[in-house]
């Protein structure tokens, strides 16, 4: 089944369809699709670039820099970045944190989990699930679903909203914070800052709450489509806290096979590297992780809140872990196996995270004042965490003179590869093949791409930086047709 | 919102590390250092849905942010909500912020003005290109006159 559409057997031949670069996914991203003279789809792959340079940016870098110089490698998730480099840089400095320390750390990552699941959703994705892949492109977005749907468009805004509080609160500023540090944070909450947040929570969760059932009512009303749409059988990757717990900030690693039986369960992250491997295609800049004991044809897998709800045991607050249930119940499980469910699993997610904080804010611990911890100097450290858009491994090694001398950084979407190559070729295969080309079939494949929410991390969006180009090709090369959307 | 709000709302846009994407954030902090009355400046890397909420109860905002179909080194251009787009990324174009804002709140967005700076190069870790150093040199008095405030 990987192999499937992945590569032509004479590609010279075919027409060639270039969608560069995907709307509404970050950064740079482009698919292409062969076609045969009768319009039969003959190869398609998803073609993400620019990742590698990140490590070179860190290197030289004195180690205590390091977690506020890769907020910059990501406008959408830096906060999941910095939390990783300092989970690493612990290690490097021997820490073990304090309590307040990893709780106001643990209210920073719920609050980036929040603002980005919120707008993941009612930005990026709502516009598609609300309208149809192939209703009108002029009111396919944020703006439309803010005309149409205007309660839900607002609640988004003030969710995201919500989230970017906690953070500024946590971090110190909206962007560029330095709230957390290699062995602690430098701040703790004031009690002011503490029953700001604790006013506006508890909506928080009912909003949470109203669009974990939104996503249910949209799977009901189109029940057919939601169940197949760009479905496959994967192997997932993820953490889970030491009872079976999800736990977006530590946890053991957890891989399962397509029916979720446990390939291995807790593994220790500081050796990820004896549980994966990544493997180069030519075609690709981006690599193809793969769990190493099953080789790296069988061994790629999902990452991300498909995978995180769908595989951990129970989730430690009530309302999520109840919605949990019943997403794991609903049309005999299919749901939870479907591509679109990752839309249902975000929004359980985005729930989860507005109570934790909310149990947080009860905690005593954040307004406590010790922050810092220290300990034996080690040369290498690993943090792991589960971003908004699946696991994040950071992996630094220091020299004595305190320089970040090797780095290696891999992201959720180098995680998903594969898997999101396999989806546009469903997507390909189901709604493609044959077909005279519209943008409304083009957005069926970015509707598969956006599913996974794929951060291409480039951090830079320029005044008319970001157009959308699709070209139809000849075998031969002529240009037969091109769109651009501004 | 709480509290008293700066009339003027200054939004710089960009990443300090790529590049001529930094212009933003480089005026932004050329501006706070001279500490306008009146003058909020805001930095981030890219205009999101909730940037709509800091539009009220302006009296005017600046979008300062690299600009690649810049016809000149710096165009300043008003802007206006834009109902029709058609194409979004993870963020949001200065029009779209002023649009979100309309829809979100009811109410008719404060006037608002592009300052666009030529930018050129994007890449991870690169400093300004010359190009864009000098645009920038140009932006400073007329973004100061945007502001209300005479060239210094």
């Amino acid at each position: 089944m990987t192999q499937a559409l992945e590569t032509a057997a004479h590609p010279e031949k075919l027409r060639r369809v270039v969608i560069e670069p995907l709307s509404r996914v970050e950064g740079h991203g482009k698919v292409t699709l062969l076609l045969d003279e009768h319009g039969h789809v003959e190869q398609a792959r998803l073609h993400i670039v620019e990742f590698r340079a990140f490590e070179k940016f860190i290197q030289g870098r004195p180690y205590w820099e390091v977690p506020v110089m890769v907020q910059r490698l990501c406008g959408i998730c830096p906060v999941s970045h910095h939390l990783a480099a300092c989970k690493a840089l612990d290690q490097v400095v021997g820490a073990v944190l304090t309590p307040t320390a990893e709780k106001i750390r643990r209210l920073m990552h719920y609050g980036q989990i929040l603002q980005s699941h919120a707008l993941h959703f009612f930005h990026l994705s709502s516009p598609d699930l609300l309208f149809g892949f192939d209703s009108d492109v002029g009111r396919r977005n944020i703006v439309g679903v803010a005309a149409a749907y205007p309660d839900v468009a607002r609640q988004g805004v003030l969710l995201r909203k919500f989230g970017q509080e906690v953070i500024r609160h946590t971090a110190g500023k909206r962007i560029h914070g330095t709230g957390s540090v290699p062995g602690g944070v430098n701040k703790s909450l004031t009690q002011a800052e503490r029953d700001e947040l604790l006013k506006d929570c508890y909506q928080m969760i009912a909003w949470s709450r109203d669009a974990v059932r939104l996503v249910r009512r949209l799977f009901e009303q189109n029940l057919a489509m939601y169940r197949s749409f760009a479905t496959f059988r994967s192997h997932t990757l993820s953490l889970v806290r030491a009872d079976g717990a999800l736990d977006l900030y530590h946890g053991g690693l957890r891989a399962c096979d397509s029916a979720g039986n446990k390939i291995f369960d807790h593994a220790d992250y500081d050796h990820y590297w004896e549980r994966i491997a990544e493997d180069v295609k030519a075609w690709s800049y981006m690599k193809f992780p793969y769990l190493k004991e099953l080789g790296s044809d069988e061994g790629w897998y999902r990452v991300g809140p498909l995978t995180r709800v769908t595989r951990c045991d129970f989730i430690p607050t009530p309302l999520a872990d109840r919605e949990r249930r019943e997403f794991m119940a609903f049309d005999d499980g299919r749901a939870a196996a479907s591509t679109l469910g990752f839309h249902w699993a975000r929004m359980i997610e985005m729930l989860h995270a507005a109570e934790a904080i909310k149990d947080l804010l009860h905690d005593d611990d954040l307004l406590g004042t010790d922050l810092m911890a220290g300990g034996k100097r080690e040369a290498r450290g690993v943090g792991v965490i589960e971003a908004p858009r699946g696991t994040l491994i950071h992996h630094y090694r220091v020299d004595e003179n305190d320089q970040v001398v090797r780095a290696n950084l891999i992201v959720s979407t180098t995680h998903n590869n594969q898997a999101m190559n396999v989806a546009i070729r469903e997507v390909a295969r189901k709604y493609l093949d044959g077909r005279e080309i519209t943008e409304g079939l083009l957005n069926h494949i970015e509707v598969a791409v956006r599913a996974f929410d794929p951060c291409l991390s480039c951090a830079t969006h320029a005044v008319g930086k970001m157009p959308l180009s699709v070209q139809l090709v000849e075998a031969d090369g002529t240009v037969v047709d091109t769109k651009v959307r501004e | 919102m709480t509290g008293t709000v700066a009339p003027t709302l200054v939004f710089a846009v960009g990443n300090l590390s790529r590049g001529d994407d930094a212009v933003g954030p480089l005026l932004a902090e050329r501006l706070l250092d001279a500490g306008l009355p009146g003058v909020e400046v805001l930095v981030d890397f890219q205009l999101q849905v909730e940037h709509a909420l800091d539009l009220e109860q302006r009296e005017r905002v600046i979008f300062v942010d690299a600009c690649v179909d810049a016809t000149e080194s710096v165009v300043e251009r008003p802007l206006h909500a834009d109902p029709g787009f058609a194409h979004t990324s993870h963020s949001l174009a200065p029009a779209q912020v002023l649009e979100t804002y309309r829809r979100v709140t009811g109410r008719t967005p404060p006037p608002a003005v592009l300052l666009g700076i030529r930018a050129e190069s994007f890449e991870l870790g690169a400093g300004l290109s010359d190009q864009a150093a000098q645009a920038c040199a140009v932006a400073w008095p007329r973004l100061l006159a945007l502001c209300g405030s005479p060239a210094q």
